[in-house]
């Protein structure tokens, strides 16, 4: 997969809008095999963006293949819940996923409602 | 596929360490890490069961450096070799753009051997890639076998097993000692890198 520096550039400012400007605070955009194509963070986060990804492409992929297993297509909500920091998992299309730390002092609606933007916007953007 | 990254100038590649159950793939990668340490700016991550057996994959993000003013990031990942993980093993694969495989040199594992690398063939087929077009390097890991006693394969055999028809480069190796680890893994980016280039070429 070979992503421009246009359609990068406009990634970024979909993902610092919506989200960094709502709080979250780290948002990876990666592939469902585990590279990482765009990452934003609050300036305070420093995760090991390879390693989280790699986890959370295979994370999201037993996932799926769970949800097969019960007779779903797939499982909608994939959020992991911490003392202090948050995972929440969002597919985009076939072949991208995003993955957001966020603390407490969003809600999880909240993110879904700003997540349900940000995918069609990505959509939109990675049919260019 | 890999992906690349214009506006960073990145190239990500995936590399698959595959083969049977306790063959060494872990090993290999343990020996990677150990020694190349300062290209690899990572921890490495391991998913494993409590018998310390690989449950869903290893991994770690290994820089090669510049190549052509790209920064290549080549992921190294293992499988799980044990049969009945084989819908983990599916998932790792996903997106592979090289794979080596590690053979069992010990006289017993024989059968292992070949049936894993059919079951390669097999998953890579879900993928729509085919087995003789993927780079693909064979290790015949273990060979230190043969200093303990235990009755090893010759080399011949394995590559009528495994390599007969494929003809991919094979290496005999020890991944516990570190022979001829490096040299695999030299001769899979290798292979990779080449293989990406001439794709890369062919796009429109």
């Amino acid at each position: 997969m070979i992503l421009g520096q246009k359609q990068l550039d406009k990634i970024d400012d979909v993902l610092k809008e919506n989200l960094i400007g709502s709080g979250v605070q780290s948002v990876m955009l990666i592939d469902t095999a585990g590279n990482v194509i765009a990452s934003i963070n609050n300036g305070n986060e420093t995760v090991d963006l390879y390693s989280l990804a790699a986890l959370a492409a295979a994370n999201f992929g037993a996932m799926s293949c769970m949800a097969k297993i019960v007779g779903e297509d797939e499982f909608s909500l994939l959020f992991h819940k911490g003392e202090k920091e948050n995972i929440y998992f969002c597919k985009v299309n076939e072949e991208l996923l995003l993955v957001n730390i966020f603390n407490n002092q969003i809600s999880l609606g909240f993110l879904r409602l700003k997540m349900s933007k940000v995918v069609e916007e990505l959509v939109e953007l990675l049919a260019l | 596929m890999a992906f690349i990254n214009l506006k960073d100038k990145v190239i990500q590649a995936k590399i698959v360490y595959y083969g049977p159950g306790r063959c060494g793939k872990t090993t290999n990668l343990e020996y990677i890490y150990d020694k190349c340490r300062l290209q690899i700016n990572s921890e490495m991550v391991t998913v494993k069961t409590q018998g310390d057996r690989t449950l869903f994959f290893d991994f770690f993000p290994f820089d090669m450096g510049k190549i052509s003013g790209y920064d290549v990031k080549i992921q190294l990942y293992t499988v799980p070799g044990q049969v009945k993980y084989n819908s983990t093993r599916r998932l790792v694969l996903k997106g592979v753009d090289g794979v080596v495989f590690v053979a069992d040199s010990a006289a017993d594992r024989r059968n292992k051997n070949i049936i894993s690398i059919k079951n390669l063939e097999e998953n890579l087929k879900l993928y729509n890639k085919n087995i003789r077009d993927i780079p693909l390097v064979i290790q015949y890991n273990k060979r230190d076998l043969a200093k303990e006693g235990i009755e090893i394969l010759d080399v011949e055999t394995l590559e009528n097993d495994l390599n007969a028809e494929l003809k991919v480069p094979s290496f005999e190796a020890s991944a516990v000692e570190g022979d001829n680890v490096i040299l695999t893994l030299k001769k899979i980016i290798y292979d990779t890198m080449s293989s990406l280039e001439k794709q890369l070429k062919q796009e429109p």
